[in-house]
């Protein structure tokens, strides 16, 4: 076997040829699944986890304070401490309300978030499903979330919930246009769905430098929209705690309010990944075409380096969002998107369009 | 055409102003320096509060054990929640006559909701706002209080 961190191709393959040797391919591969199953659930729990720290130190920061700080050094637990007491909390039961529509909602949300984060590159070789049409897979798994959100304030029987789901419905069904024609600029320049070739072509150059101004209108327009989609502030109408107490989620308790916590964390992590991925490389590290010994060097860091970096950064990127800006109001938010960011995208795509028909592109 | 700059202005400053807006909350996320937090148990030995904090409200005396406190009772009909009780007494004055002047003035800590009507109010200036804040105790008759200190007498000339 050759671990390499470089590359896990040879670590995988080491694994499913010892799975094949001591058993049949069915249940090799049932045993695969498994395995990865478990390793995405334990991703997903630290990732989770530690965002929600993250989040609560980085916003701390922003406003002059210390955030959280008594439960080890520098509070790191604190959100496992937060997590145990949500466990041991009661599951309230609501008053009429759709008992099967009420339960099944916290799982669309994470099971969506969960599906989407399947197809995203960790580094070469670390990668569940490499889909040929990996971009439109996420567009299409990340948007089911939106399904348990409006399920969970539909069955709550609360007006809030309802409100709450209904502007995160109109709130979606907007910005998804976005998000999606976004991406849509970066595959014309592509040429690819398919998120390890996507990858694989920003070896001589990030796409972001590559399709230059086009491709730095469109990772704007992206992370807009995408803070959007995820029911992040300012644009997290769908709870808005001052008007709405908690929006969607007011009526869970318990491990039902952590999926959905947990759910909104990674569904940030999810796209940030997406951006990282498709506008700055991924888990590629910074080439510069013809510089051979800086990009040596630069070969030396690890990709899952690279790629955790870029995520974070992105991801610190939305925080700095949600702790500077006011909410917007749900008109303020529709005209944000189809009188600003909708003309602007598709305009942007033609423009791209426009650079690869002529080759303006590095 | 007129409307058709305006979309435009109106995206550019929109962005410049978020921007300022991020450059203000990134200065402070990378200036650790500037954090205002008090950690209260640990820097218990040399915290320093603010001037203007109210802690309770404490009656002001010089080196010479003297306040300036007559027995008015303004401080008293000013408070909302009748957490002072001024008690005077009438005494002989060195001119003869009688003269009134403050036995006890009398303070409940546990009713005091800190208005500063009384401090505001005192003609004579002789309330203020102390800057002691631990007030837990075990007792709450220990919550009442007497401000003037004992064998304390009046600055000559405030009456």
């Amino acid at each position: 076997m050759t671990f390499n961190i470089y590359d896990f191709t040879s670590f995988n393959r080491w694994i499913d040829e010892g799975l094949n040797s001591i058993m049949p391919p069915t249940w090799a591969m049932i045993t695969e699944m498994a395995i990865i199953g478990i390793v995405f659930l334990l991703f997903y729990a630290v990732v989770g986890l530690f965002l929600v720290y993250a989040e609560r130190k980085v916003c701390a920061f922003m406003q002059n304070r210390v955030g959280p700080n008594r439960v080890g050094p520098y509070g790191i637990f604190q959100t496992i401490a937060d997590f145990i007491k949500l466990l041991m909390k009661e599951l309230v039961y609501i008053k009429d309300s759709d008992k099967l529509l009420f339960n099944l909602a916290p799982f669309i949300v994470i099971i969506a978030s969960f599906m989407a984060l399947s197809a995203v590159p960790f580094a070469k070789g670390l990668h569940a499903i490499d889909l040929d049409i990996g971009i439109l897979y996420v567009i299409a798994v990340s948007s089911l979330g939106v399904v348990g959100i409006l399920l969970a304030g539909w069955s709550s029987n609360n007006k809030y919930s309802l409100i709450g789901a209904m502007r995160s419905g109109a709130q979606i069904v907007s910005y998804e246009l976005s998000v999606g024609l976004s991406l849509l600029t970066i595959i014309v320049l592509a040429g690819t769905m398919q998120f390890s070739e996507i990858v694989e072509m920003q070896r001589n150059g990030w796409f972001i430098f590559k399709g230059h101004i086009p491709a730095i209108i469109a990772f704007i327009v992206f992370l807009v929209a995408s803070t959007a989609e995820t029911n992040r502030g300012p644009f997290d109408l769908a709870e808005a705690e001052s008007e709405l107490t908690a929006g969607f989620h007011t009526e869970y308790s318990g491990i039902k309010f952590a999926f959905f916590f947990l759910a909104e964390y990674m569904n940030m992590f999810l796209v940030a990944s997406i951006a990282a991925t498709v506008f700055w490389g991924g888990w590629m590290p910074f080439h510069v075409s013809g510089w051979a010994g800086f990009n040596t060097i630069m070969d030396y860091i690890p990709p899952f380096v690279w790629y955790i970096g870029k995520t974070a950064f992105i991801i610190w990127l939305m925080m700095l969002f949600k702790w500077t800006f006011p909410r917007l109001r749900i008109d303020q938010l529709l005209t944000l998107e189809w009188k600003y960011l909708l003309p602007i995208n598709l305009v942007n795509i033609l423009f791209m369009a426009f650079l690869v028909l002529m080759h303006w592109h590095f | 055409m007129n409307s058709f700059f305006k979309y435009f202005s109106d995206i550019f400053h929109g962005v410049k102003s978020l921007l300022i807006g991020m450059s203000v909350t990134g200065r402070y996320f990378f200036s650790p320096g500037q954090i205002v937090t008090q950690q209260y148990p640990e820097n218990r030995k040399n915290l320093q509060m603010f001037e203007r904090f109210k802690g309770e409200v404490i009656m002001l005396h010089d080196g010479n054990n003297q306040h300036r406190c007559n027995g008015c009772g303004i401080c008293e009909n000013n408070c909302p929640n009748g957490s002072i009780e001024v008690i005077p007494v009438k005494v002989t004055g060195e001119d003869g006559k009688p003269k009134r002047i403050i036995d006890k003035h009398i303070y409940h800590l546990g009713m005091c909701t800190f208005c500063g009507l009384c401090v505001k109010n005192c003609p004579s200036n002789a309330l203020g706002f102390g800057q002691e804040f631990e007030h837990a105790v075990f007792d709450r008759s220990k919550l009442t209080k007497v401000l003037n200190q004992p064998g304390s007498s009046i600055i000559k000339g405030v009456e």
